[in-house]
């Protein structure tokens, strides 16, 4: 009687499992469904080199919007990535037991913020500031930049605490056992021992970077335009797809998922690379 | 685990209330609208009013923007598809066509910004980008022009294309935003911007400027000396359902009129 209880339960969570698959499976036909066929019609070349976006005279170019992703994200890395390591250094070697009691649920908290929140932010406090002392109209990519960093804070900072906390005591101690300061040994062993788990964190928060759509579009300003610098508008590929989607018809709204099918893979490539990244310097 | 718990009690609850009520509405007459966003909140509190005296007929208000209501009419998913541009395009030749309400389009500046009038000549050169600079129109304001404009597809983008924009292109510099209030957001809080909104989301946060020396206002628009409106569109096929020729006889009637009017919308009746 037990045995076949068992046998229940276990087929039960496989099919749970295949299912979370199978919804992913699902999502890439639907997409790639309603977007491959404009692709071939229109030429992928056209499609991705294409610097002009204008829906009405049937012209799809999206290089803006594929430059534009990748200004915020690496910004959005360059501003979050320092922080939230340094943070999660500060926590794990640092701080008194009752301080990581309550920086890191604070520092989880900021997670649980919806991103519409954060966009609000963005376009009340962030955007007047640096238009009044940067110049540009302050919804920029600097903007964006800046409030993706906050957000994908949470994820690397966790993920890297784990990291950090996993690597063995006795790493540590022999560093200063060998007279190494606190700071030669964080740089020099602990960071690197805990590498692989710390870039995973920030693979994770270059995802929710590239991924995030709505602050996105409070914050930088949506134009068309290729950015010559950190103060100009721009327009994220996420950003297009959500802004016309509701309005969008025929080849207007197939070039939409077509922008889905270019996100996806974009996405895939920066995971794969980074993966082969990690592994090649665990091997070496 | 406890989370999971609740979630699925959570997620039971809402298909049995969804089922439940799916069911429930089965025994009613429906009459369902879907387009336009301007026209969606009016559409919403014009359906709720209309239920309160209608108690068998269900009226079911969606958005999804003036090309879905075309789209959805012409292919008869819905009984009334909302559309608020200028020129209809070809699909909606074989349906019926009723104006309910109209909306001026008003352009906003900055409250620091001098400017109080342009001519719709000078709206085509700043628009487009042939003029960059608040210099260059005389305006007493360092920088460049910051356009403003909405999203690729939108209503009130397609008619301020048509009326302002005529053949010429908007500018390449142009920023998007993806509503009235954003816009508004927007050209609030920077000097240098210009933009344009329906007439009911103005208030003195930004300043409206006039357009060849009419001032933007729903008075002028229905005198036609402001000529930057557009109307909404009820679109439906012919023979329509008695409960949709009654629901359209409601919104074109005096105390539905006078709803819109309240709201900040231009009634086509005279109230």
């Amino acid at each position: 009687m037990k045995y076949y209880k068992e046998i229940i339960i276990e087929k039960c969570i496989k099919l749970v499992a295949m299912s979370t698959i199978s919804i992913l499976i699902l999502i890439i036909f639907f997409i790639f469904r309603q977007g491959v066929p404009f692709l071939v019609k229109y030429g992928l070349p056209n499609f991705i080199l294409g610097q002009k976006w204008l829906p009405q005279e049937n012209i799809f170019g999206i290089l803006p919007m594929i430059i534009g992703s990748l200004w915020v994200t690496i910004g959005a890395l360059i501003i979050g990535v320092p922080i939230g390591v340094a943070c999660a250094i500060y926590l794990v070697e640092f701080s008194g037991k009752h301080t990581k009691l309550f920086f890191k649920p604070a520092i989880e908290l900021l997670a649980g913020i919806p991103s519409v929140v954060y966009g609000f932010i963005g376009i009340m406090v962030l955007a007047p500031f640096i238009r009044s002392n940067f110049g540009g109209s302050g919804l920029s990519v600097l903007t964006a930049s800046i409030v993706l960093g906050i957000m994908i804070l949470p994820t690397i900072v966790s993920i890297s605490i784990d990291a950090l906390s996993t690597v063995p005591l006795s790493y540590k101690e022999g560093s200063i056992a060998m007279g190494a300061t606190n700071w030669q040994t964080i740089v020099m062993v602990l960071l690197p021992a805990a590498r692989s788990g710390i870039l995973a964190g920030v693979i994770l928060g270059m995802g929710r970077a590239i991924g995030e759509t709505m602050a996105v579009i409070m914050v930088t300003g949506n134009s068309l335009k290729i950015p010559s610098s950190a103060l100009d508008s721009t327009r994220t590929m996420t950003s297009n797809i959500a802004l016309e989607m509701g309005y969008a018809l025929g080849d207007h709204r197939a070039a939409l998922f077509a922008t889905a099918v270019i996100l996806f893979i974009f996405i895939l490539l920066l995971n794969i690379i980074t993966m082969t990244v990690i592994k090649s310097k665990k091997t070496r | 685990m406890k989370f999971g718990k609740t979630a699925s009690i959570f997620f039971i609850f809402i298909t049995l209330v969804y089922f439940l009520t799916g069911i429930g509405a089965k025994s009613q007459k429906i009459v369902r609208l879907a387009g336009s966003t301007a026209f969606l909140p009016f559409a919403e509190k014009l359906a709720e009013h209309y239920m309160k005296t209608n108690k068998d007929i269900t009226v079911d208000v969606q958005g999804g923007g003036s090309a879905v209501g075309i789209m959805v009419a012409t292919e008869g998913i819905v009984d009334i598809g909302m559309a608020d541009m200028l020129s209809l395009p070809k699909e909606t030749d074989s349906l019926e066509k009723v104006v309910v309400a109209r909306d001026g389009i008003a352009i906003i500046v900055n409250l620091g910004n001098p400017l109080t009038n342009l001519t719709l000549n000078d709206l085509t050169q700043v628009f487009s980008g042939k003029v960059k600079e608040w210099k260059e129109i005389g305006v007493n304001l360092s920088g460049q022009i910051r356009v403003i404009s909405r999203e690729e597809g939108s209503g009130t983008r397609k008619s301020f294309d048509q009326l302002i924009l005529k053949s010429a292109r908007l500018t390449t510099d142009a920023m998007f935003q993806d509503s009235n209030g954003t816009i508004r957001e927007a050209v609030k809080s920077d000097p240098n911007s210009i933009g344009y909104i329906s007439i009911g989301f103005l208030d003195s946060t930004v300043k409206a400027i006039s357009v060849n020396g009419i001032v933007a206002s729903n008075e002028n628009v229905i005198l036609d000396t402001y000529k930057i409106s557009r109307p909404v569109y009820f679109l439906f096929k012919q023979n329509p359902t008695p409960e949709t020729k009654n629901f359209i006889q409601f919104i074109l009637g005096k105390e539905a009129q006078k709803i819109i009017a309240a709201d900040g919308l231009i009634p086509v009746v005279k109230i």
